[in-house]
């Protein structure tokens, strides 16, 4: 088997795996300062939807797991706004409505004679990774982080207080609605890496570590790139060396740095 | 009468400029009347106390002011590109957001870190700069959000019981602390307060509250409106005697003099 990993597969996967941890490090930040670690998750299980509709279409999964991934944010962002049902009800709906929806496409579409690999979509498919997928990321990946230094300040701010923020000026719901995009586009890119159903943990798992690690919003955002670069290493390079399915590998690495973290700073 | 609650809100000090003015603002959620008839003007240099009992839509008015709910009828006009600084009750910062008070400070990333120091040392907190927001205790807590505010150079300073919770010399020395910003920065105050004694000292104008404004005037003035001690009357005696004021009981008792900077107007609902 190791005859078949060739070099250049090593690099596309690791290339493409820091790609992912560059912008979950400071979106799962965000995600964890804000609590919005079940909206990650509502993304993720409407991104099966969209790979079946892009598949369905002739079209690239990114690109039908993005257009979802927005669509959710919009209906949330709408349903949001007339305030008699509570988030975390709303997003209960949503998901759930877009799985079994993508479970139904999934189904007609395989009944037609598509054939589609459920599991690599579910787990990611690291090692799959060619050169356009890693233009595409890389591409996604400068956009995004575009986007987020623009928007962190008022982003930290919010955090902290939202009527602070708005007394100061931040438009509250503009820069909410941005970064949901934002958080969309990043489940977009880690499909390929760690697939569907671990995508949440990926935002969650680092920055939860890193902030053990740092005394200020930015400091936490940083190291929570660095958690999720350690973490990648860690999970691929144990997939190559014990044949491990490289995406549960890198959220188990990033896991192990979460506890070690906790337990050695407790010493 | 909206029209006599304006003139009796307005200032004669032709030096201050009107930074905000409502005109005969209602509030109204899900049917219910929070707020009626508000007419006031806010002007720049003067500090103003909003009392009221709990209910009376204090905070409901603040946030109007605002900008933070709105109106259900009548008009809120902010002076062009108001500067506003807004201190709430209270912060909770989440606590799995690492940020310390500097970072606080300077969220926005326009303030070095020696104004942002320079501004904890003028609210007697230059220690806390380096502290965990999660770490602060309420008292600083209130500084630190005054030193926010003040680092946008307001126009206007906006505190909502900005003295809840201390005891009453923490509560002294703060409201020294504003007098003093107000002299510094010259910029309007308002702030919602409970604490009737001590506020009425630091205070140019009370105004009473109660879903309408019952009473406006100098804090002499309204302390002895007949608006005032129905509302505050037995609390007023009871906060006197406990802070040793016994000698002024008699102005409190009930011998009620009208006088000009306050008005009596007529109630459109009843008062509990």
């Amino acid at each position: 088997m190791a005859a078949i990993f060739d070099d250049s597969f090593v690099l596309y996967a690791l290339a493409a795996g820091i790609a992912l941890a560059l912008v979950v490090g400071p979106l799962g930040s965000v995600v964890v300062w804000r609590r919005m670690a079940y909206f990650g998750d509502t993304l993720a299980h409407a991104a099966l939807l969209g790979v079946a509709l892009a598949v369905a279409a002739d079209q690239l999964p990114m690109a039908g797991v993005s257009i979802i991934g927005v669509l959710i944010a919009v209906v949330l962002f709408w349903l949001e706004k007339q305030r008699d049902l509570s988030t975390d009800t709303l997003l209960g709906i949503l998901s759930h409505s877009a799985l079994a929806l993508g479970l139904i496409v999934l189904s007609v579409i395989q009944s037609q004679g598509f054939n589609i690999n459920l599991m690599s979509y579910l787990f990611g498919d690291l090692l799959a990774v060619d050169q356009s997928d890693l233009v595409l990321m890389y591409g996604s990946v400068v956009v995004i982080l575009l986007v987020f230094s623009q928007i962190l300040s008022p982003l930290i701010s919010m955090s902290v207080n939202e009527e602070l923020a708005r007394v100061d000026g931040v438009s509250v719901e503009k820069i909410r609605f941005v970064f949901m995009i934002l958080l969309a586009l990043v489940i977009a890119i880690a499909l390929k890496v760690v697939g569907i159903l671990l995508i949440t943990a990926l935002l969650i798992i680092p920055a939860a570590t890193a902030r053990l690690f740092s005394k200020s919003p930015k400091q936490m955002v940083l190291m929570s790139v660095l958690m999720a670069i350690v973490a990648v290493v860690l999970g691929l390079y144990s997939s190559l060396n014990w044949d491990f399915p490289t995406g549960p590998a890198i959220v188990v690495a990033s896991s192990l740095l979460f506890f070690l973290s906790r337990i050695f700073s407790r010493v | 009468m909206p029209t006599q609650h304006q003139k009796s809100a307005s200032n004669t000090d032709p030096e201050n400029k009107v930074l905000l003015a409502a005109d005969n603002v209602a509030y109204v959620v899900h049917g219910k009347t929070i707020l009626t008839d508000i007419s006031l003007q806010l002007h720049s240099k003067e500090i103003i106390t909003l009392i009221g009992p709990n209910g009376a839509g204090k905070t409901s008015l603040i946030r109007i002011l605002l900008g933070l709910s709105h109106e259900t009828s009548g008009t809120v006009v902010r002076g062009d590109d108001l500067r506003i600084g807004y201190v709430p009750q209270r912060v909770d910062v989440p606590k799995v957001m690492p940020i310390r008070v500097y970072d606080f400070l300077n969220v926005t990333g326009q303030h070095d870190i020696e104004r942002c120091e320079q501004m904890l040392e003028e609210v007697s907190c230059a220690y806390l700069l380096y502290s965990p927001m999660q770490d602060i205790s309420g008292g600083e807590m209130q500084r630190v959000l005054l030193a926010r505010a003040l680092l946008k150079k307001p126009q206007l300073l906006v505190l909502d019981e900005p003295a809840s919770g201390m005891d009453i010399i923490g509560q002294q020395a703060l409201y020294n602390t504003i007098r003093h910003i107000r002299d510094k920065h010259d910029c309007g105050i308002l702030m919602v307060s409970h604490d009737l004694h001590l506020v009425m000292a630091s205070t140019d104008r009370v105004i009473c509250l109660n879903s309408h404004i019952c009473c406006t005037g100098h804090p002499d003035d309204v302390s002895e409106h007949p608006e005032y001690l129905k509302l505050f009357g037995d609390a007023v005696e009871g906060l006197a005697l406990y802070s040793h004021h016994h000698d002024h009981e008699h102005d409190l008792s009930g011998n009620i003099v009208e006088s000009e900077h306050c008005h009596s107007c007529e109630h459109h609902q009843d008062n509990k």
